[in-house]
């Protein structure tokens, strides 16, 4: 594996929903070509935080950030950052599957048209290597123009996985990707994950442990809105320097 | 009487009262419609009906010889219709999305209830402001002596179809999930490229009856066409003639035209023709949206 880059790096972030605090102080590092999980209870703020790296929190009304975000040592609230630019280079890939009501094909042009890449075959071949690497080629190329609708759940989760690969992003965000999908579906895109994280940095929200064991490299437990431990996920699981950790890895709570 | 009774009584009395509503519904309409073709067939035992609609010529009065050609205003009625809903869509829209993607929830809250509001202004109020406001600034503009011709009133019904357009398309595009505007916002998508490309076309089907449910206020519009557009018989050959839309014209004859002569059954003609119009207009907005729909699932 290649040396510990910092990709992206949160410092003393805070994020308040009105007056409510949902992230308190929030410092960590995920490194490039390498899986860091972010799990924790329910109504952590795992999502919340996730959200905050592409601005995604931006979306919603009445909410402010303090503290810093870096995205190879740039900060992501400067004045001069270009909020759809950063969208570009951190994707992300939601919860609930959620292609647009558009062909299969579509989907993955969209963020290509929307970028201003008209040329028909360039698309085409864009979009076969993202389907390639979501694992999903196989399984769709002789349907390209059904809607994506007619895809299992699962599928229509890896769809968005190669919608979000189309536009080359540096980062992809994971924020519970598994959550409404089978276990079939779910063993598929953490294989999926594993092989990402050769080309990607790759982040994930989930609140299933064993997962975030399989997957990853780094794992943060957030609490109440604290980073609790972060550290090397076997460190993690087997190890906790923290009370608090021991006992919801070990299932105690939670 | 066992409770098991009183609830299957209950049940099927709710169900009947429900059942009589629809049947009434349909009663009512088809008795509408009855009456007008009972009232409109007898106009053309005296008029063909191929004169009646491509003659130019309105003169059911004529000492010397009637003429029951109603074809300028089939033509008015069309040219201030599609002249206002050019005027209202657009900017229907562009407030809706503006008050779903761009506003603040407080101005939201705060505007959309006021352009609903504007929906129940009587029409013979906006038909006032057109003859003592907008007919005479028109005039001003182009130099007429007056400003009561087929602008003035599509401006008018544009500005009375806008509060359907705006809240119908607005309800149509808040309802699109907010999925949708997600993943178009991370994957990189401005704000304007997600509301031009992906919640519009999602929302599609509600603007489009948006877009008709204004243009079937304004096809049916009397009071204010009848007050802003001048009136004048003649063929129109431009928006800044008087004009005399079908609904106009049956409102200012039919007070005054002896019952049961060629005439009254010709007013009754006039009004079939409209309800044609307006439910092709309707038919055409189903086949569009079922068709979109199809397209959808």
């Amino acid at each position: 594996m290649p040396d510990l880059i910092p990709r992206i790096e949160t410092r003393r972030l805070n994020f308040y929903y009105g007056a409510t605090k949902a992230l308190k102080d929030i410092s960590l590092v995920c490194y490039a070509n390498r899986v860091t999980a972010i799990i924790g209870p329910s109504g952590c703020g795992k999502s919340t935080f996730i959200r905050t790296l592409n601005r995604m929190s931006d979306v919603v009304p009445a909410t402010r950030v303090e503290g810093e975000v870096l995205l190879d040592g740039q900060s992501i609230h400067g004045p001069k950052v270009d909020v759809v630019e950063l969208r570009k280079r951190v994707g992300m890939v939601f919860q609930k599957p959620n292609p647009f009501p558009k062909s299969i094909f579509d989907n993955i042009a969209y963020g290509l048209r929307i970028n201003g890449i008209r040329n028909r075959d360039r698309i085409s071949e864009i979009a076969e290597r993202s389907l390639r690497e979501a694992a999903l080629w196989d399984e769709v190329k002789d349907r390209l123009d059904e809607n994506a609708f007619s895809l299992s759940g699962g599928q229509q989760q890896r769809l968005c996985i190669a919608r979000a690969l189309a536009v080359e992003p540096e980062v992809i965000l994971f924020d519970e990707p598994c959550s409404a999908i089978d276990p079939i579906a779910t063993a598929k895109i953490e294989d999926l994950i594993q092989h990402l994280k050769e080309k990607y940095t790759v982040i994930i929200v989930t609140h299933n442990m064993q997962q975030a064991a399989r997957v990853s490299d780094f794992t943060a437990f957030l609490m109440l809105g604290e980073l609790i431990e972060f550290g090397v996920t076997d460190k993690i699981f087997t190890a906790p320097a923290n009370k608090l950790t021991e006992d919801y890895v070990t299932g105690r709570f939670g | 009487m066992s409770k098991q009774g009183l609830r299957n009584l209950k049940e099927s009395a709710v169900r009947t009262f429900f059942l009589m509503n629809g049947v009434l519904t349909i009663i009512i309409l088809v008795g509408i419609f009855a009456l007008l073709l009972y009232s409109a067939v007898p106009a053309f035992r005296e008029v063909k009906i191929g004169e009646f609609l491509t003659s130019t010529s309105w003169d059911p009065t004529s000492p010397v010889k009637a003429e029951y050609g109603i074809l300028s205003m089939i033509v008015s009625t069309v040219m201030v219709t599609l002249v206002a809903v050019l005027i209202a869509f657009p900017i229907g829209l562009g407030v809706a999305a503006y008050l779903s993607d761009v506003a603040h929830w407080r101005v939201r809250e705060i505007v959309k209830p006021i352009v609903e509001i504007l929906a129940g202004i009587p029409s013979v109020v906006i038909g006032f402001l057109g003859i003592v406001l907008f007919g005479p600034f028109l005039a001003g503009l182009f130099g007429r002596t007056n400003g009561l011709n087929a602008l003035n009133g599509a401006v008018l019904l544009a500005i009375m179809a806008l509060p359907t357009i705006i809240s119908i398309s607005e309800d149509s595009l808040n309802a699109v999930p907010a999925a949708y505007a997600e993943a178009s916002l991370a994957l990189g998508g401005s704000r304007w490229q997600t509301l031009v490309r992906v919640k519009i076309p999602a929302a599609l089907s509600g603007i489009i009856a948006a877009f008709m449910l204004g243009m079937g206020r304004a096809i049916g519009e009397t009071m204010t066409v009848l007050m802003a557009t001048g009136n004048a018989r003649s063929f129109p050959h431009g928006l800044l003639d008087s004009v005399r839309t079908m609904t106009s014209n049956i409102a200012i004859e039919l007070g005054e035209v002896p019952y049961y002569t060629t005439h009254y059954y010709a007013l009754f003609a006039i009004g079939l023709v409209l309800f044609i119009m307006t439910f092709g207009v309707n038919l055409v907005a189903d086949l569009v949206l079922s068709k979109y729909q199809e397209r959808e699932q």
